[in-house]
Order: structure tokens, then C-alpha cells, then sequence
């Protein structure tokens, strides 16, 4: 789905005409713009809490991070090798680089195995208690932005 | 991507022990773990997980092998008959069944795994209650049909009437799904090798199930691992013995062709 749309989509659901079956589900999501490979703005229209993001990557249930990639986070025992390492990511990447990374890794084109934490739409076979939802949530997706770009 | 050390004699060294008396007494040098670019988990286990599988009085999913003997040979159902009635106790066709199952079954129009194989004989045979998926029976049963194919190489056919499930197994197995959309292939074959946390992925093979999984502490079948892994992605597990699952299984034994079966073995 191309940017435009989703963000028509968005906003078709604001203006509150459900025009699409995923309406409902779609409306849960906020609205965002990708430009040049990133979400410039915050999920939230605010900063996250930097503190809270580092435990949204640790929990299993939420982020999960620590199953794919090594981070700066002694106290855990077995972090996964399937991506890269976080530790310098904040220097690597933009704010809004990263965002966009969390929210839909596909739109960056490459075939990534990285889950699309903030997305709803184009999913097979999802569970039922899990339909609908994303993976975390729009306050999560910025803790997790504001965490990584302390990572220097 | 990293690769282990491939341990294709590392078993070698290790006396594999006779079971008791239904297995066959494979040395460990004959098994196949490696065929072109294709690697059993077994070459990802670790070395003790290895030795586990590799000493069949220590392999836990032994004394299954044995209880499914003592099936194969027992009476059950209306008609009186046992498998043994009808193939004898020593069975020639055992001798590669598990390399060739699952196959295209005319009468269904589709495919079939040796579960199904099993129930259906159970039912038209010998007028008897099919077994339940992962019951111990159904578990016994299939482990010692497979162990008797130990050693012989993965050899499903994929032509003629098997194209369309073939196709419809990769293409499952292609197709992210799930919550956390990930596809069969992310996992095992972008990165096998590849440690998730604790986990080190491996190519998916099927050539060990039903495998003796440490984490379990008992075997299971190919299906309960498609739907673990299923799980895992937060998406719908199917039901044991659905017709994705089984032309999932087909695609994954093609995956495997060339390599030992090596069932009951035994993973973490
Ligand atoms: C299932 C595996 C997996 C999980 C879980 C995962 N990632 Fe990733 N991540 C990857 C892979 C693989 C890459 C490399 C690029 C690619 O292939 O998509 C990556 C790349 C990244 C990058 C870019 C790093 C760089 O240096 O370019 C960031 C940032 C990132 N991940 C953050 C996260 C965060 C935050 C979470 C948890 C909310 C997370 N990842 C969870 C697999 C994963
Ligand atoms: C999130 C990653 C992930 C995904 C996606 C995934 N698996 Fe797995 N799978 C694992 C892990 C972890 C294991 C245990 C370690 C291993 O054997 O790879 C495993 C094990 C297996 C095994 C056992 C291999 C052996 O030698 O005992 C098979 C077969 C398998 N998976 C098939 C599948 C199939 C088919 C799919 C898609 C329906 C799938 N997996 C999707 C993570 C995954």
C-alpha cells in the first residue's frame, strides 16, 4: 500500500466514512507520513520516555527486541543474532529513520524478517485474540524511539 | 549466514547401542546428515543433544519404538486383525516408507502422511477406532514405522498428481503470516544458524519427527511443530492432519531429499 493511501485511508477514517473493511481496525492506527525512509513525527505528537522503552525491548510480550538483536542490556542472558547490533544505532539513524523501521521494516523494500510492530493491514492468519492489534502501541513505538536514540 | 560445524561422523565415535529389539542397529557412520546444501538439525544440536540421539538405550523416544512394535503386532477392531496380519511382522515395506511419505492417494484426490496411513488401514482393515493425533499410540506407531526406514535417504515424489500440493506447501511455506508476519523461509532459511534468544534455528528439516524435543520431554509429530511455529508467529495454528499441513510436510521432505531419516531424534 502506498504511503498516499494509507494516509487517505487514515484520514478517511477520521473524517468518519468507513470506505474499506478494515475501517474499524484501521481506526485504531495513527496516522503517519513516510518521506525519504522515515516517519519524521511522532506517533504521539509527543516524546517518549526513554526509561519505558528499554523495558518494551526486553518484554516478551511486547517488543521483544532482545530475541534478534544484541543490545547494551547486561542483565539479560541470550540475545538473539539475527539482526544487527543495537549498540550505536542511535548514532547510525534518525529518529524518524528508526520509527519507520519499528512501525513497517517492509516499506524500506528489503525482505525483512524484522515483525512490523505498529501495522495492521496486508496480514495472513493472524490469531484471533491478536486481530486488530498491533504488536505495541503507538506510546510504545516512541519509548522505543526515544531509547534507541540514547543508544550513541 | 554462520554454519556450524558440520558433524556428519561426529556420531562416529559413539557406539550406537541396540535397542532392546525393534530398532535397527544403525552405525552412525551410514547416516546422512548433510546432502548438497542441505543440513539436518541434527548438525545444529549441540554435542551432548547429539550423543542423546546418537545412544539409542539413552535416546528417550526409544522405548516408543518398542511400543510401536507391540502395536504393529497387536489385534485391535472389529475384523481381528493386526498391521502384522496383513504385512507381516517384519515388513519390507517399512523398509523406506518414511522416505516416501507423504504420497498422492488416488481415492482422496490427495495427499497422504503416514498418520492418515494409519487411520485409514485402522478404520477399512481392521474396523477400528482410529488413533488420536499425538495420543501415545498414534505417537508409538509412527515412531517405529519411520525408525525403519533409519539411514535410507528422503526421497518424496514431487511429480505427476503431487505438483499442485507441492506448490501449495512451498507456497505456505513462503507466505509470511501472523501477527509478527514472518514467513517459514524468514526463520529457516534466511537464518538458520542464527540464534532467536536461546534458540538456534535450523533449516526446518523433517527427516527426524517424530523428534524427542528436551523442551517437550516427549516426541511429537510434524504437525505439532508447524503449529508451534505457528504459534510462535501469533498466527492460527491448523488442525493436526489439514490439507496445508500435509502438503506443507511434502515440501518440507522435498527441503530434505538426500538426507537420513533418522526418526525418533532427538532435539532441544
Ligand atoms: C525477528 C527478528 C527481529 C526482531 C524481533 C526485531 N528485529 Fe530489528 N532487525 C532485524 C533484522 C534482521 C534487521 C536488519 C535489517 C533487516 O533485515 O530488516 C533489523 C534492523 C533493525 C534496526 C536497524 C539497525 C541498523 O543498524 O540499521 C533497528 C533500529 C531495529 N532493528 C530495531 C528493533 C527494535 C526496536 C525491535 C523491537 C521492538 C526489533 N528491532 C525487533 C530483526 C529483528
Ligand atoms: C520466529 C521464527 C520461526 C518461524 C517463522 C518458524 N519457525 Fe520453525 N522453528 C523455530 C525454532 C526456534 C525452532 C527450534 C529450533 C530449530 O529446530 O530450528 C523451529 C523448529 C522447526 C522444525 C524442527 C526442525 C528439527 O530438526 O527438529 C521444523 C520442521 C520447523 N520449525 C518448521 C517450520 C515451518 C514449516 C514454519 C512455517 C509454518 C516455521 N517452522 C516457522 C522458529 C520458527
Amino acid at each position: 500500500m502506498g504511503v498516499r493511501i494509507l494516509a487517505v485511508l487514515a484520514l478517511g477514517v477520521v473524517l468518519g466514512f468507513a470506505f474499506n473493511t478494515n475501517a474499524t481496525a484501521a481506526e485504531k492506527l495513527v496516522n503517519y507520513m513516510v518521506k525519504d525512509g522515515a516517519i519524521a513525527k511522532s506517533l504521539t505528537g509527543k516524546p517518549g520516555d526513554a526509561a519505558k522503552g528499554r523495558k518494551v525491548a526486553i518484554d516478551r510480550k511486547k517488543g521483544n527486541c532482545l530475541a534478534c538483536h544484541k543490545m547494551p542490556i547486561p542483565e539479560q542472558s541470550f540475545h538473539g543474532e539475527v539482526g544487527p547490533d543495537l549498540a550505536g544505532v542511535g548514532g547510525r539513524l534518525s529518529a524518524g529513520q528508526i520509527r519507520l523501521r519499528i512501525v513497517d521494516p517492509e516499506r524500506l523494500g528489503a525482505d525483512s524478517i524484522m515483525p512490523p510492530f505498529y501495522k495492521l493491514a496486508g496480514l495472513h492468519g493472524v490469531l484471533k485474540k491478536f486481530k486488530g492489534k498491533t504488536i505495541i502501541s503507538a506510546s510504545d513505538v516512541e519509548d522505543l524511539v526515544a531509547y534507541m536514540m540514547t543508544l550513541k | 549466514m554462520k554454519k556450524q560445524f558440520q558433524g556428519i561422523l561426529m556420531g562416529a565415535a559413539v557406539a550406537v547401542g541396540l535397542s532392546s529389539f525393534a530398532g535397527i542397529a544403525i552405525s552412525a557412520e551410514k547416516m546422512v546428515y548433510k546432502s548438497g546444501d542441505r543440513n539436518s538439525g541434527y548438525t545444529y544440536a549441540t554435542k551432548e543433544t547429539q550423543a542423546i540421539q546418537d545412544d539409542d538405550l539413552g535416546n528417550p523416544a526409544y522405548i516408543y519404538v518398542d511400543d510401536g512394535a507391540a502395536l504393529w503386532s497387536k489385534v485391535d477392531g472389529k475384523a481381528g486383525k493386526s498391521c502384522a496380519t496383513c504385512h507381516g511382522v517384519e515388513s519390507a515395506m517399512l523398509s523406506d516408507l518414511a522416505t516416501r511419505y507423504p504420497v498422492y492417494n488416488a481415492k482422496l484426490g490427495k495427499m497422504q502422511n503416514i498418520e492418515q496411513k494409519i487411520n485409514q488401514e485402522r478404520e477399512e482393515k481392521m474396523g477400528a477406532k482410529p488413533y488420536k493425533w499425538e495420543s501415545g499410540q498414534m505417537l508409538a506407531l509412527t515412531i517405529y514405522m519411520r525408525n525403519q526406514s533409519r539411514g535410507k535417504p528422503m526421497n518424496v515424489s514431487i511429480d505427476g498428481p503431487a505438483v499442485p500440493f507441492f506448490e501449495a506447501g512451498k507456497k505456505y511455506f513462503d507466505q509470511r503470516r501472523g501477527q509478527l508476519d514472518m514467513s517459514c523461509k524468514n526463520c529457516h532459511e534466511y537464518y538458520a544458524g542464527n540464534r532467536i534468544r536461546a534458540n538456534m534455528l535450523t533449516e526446518a528439516q523433517s527427516n527426524g519427527f517424530p523428534t524427542y524435543r528436551l523442551k517437550w520431554q516427549k516426541p511429537g509429530s510434524l504437525h505439532r511443530r508447524f503449529r508451534g511455529c505457528n504459534s510462535t508467529v501469533r498466527a492460527q495454528p491448523l488442525a493436526y492432519g489439514s490439507d496445508e499441513y500435509v502438503n506443507l510436510e511434502l515440501y518440507v521432505a522435498w527441503r530434505g531429499r538426500g538426507l537420513s531419516v533418522e526418526a525418533p531424534s532427538v532435539r532441544n
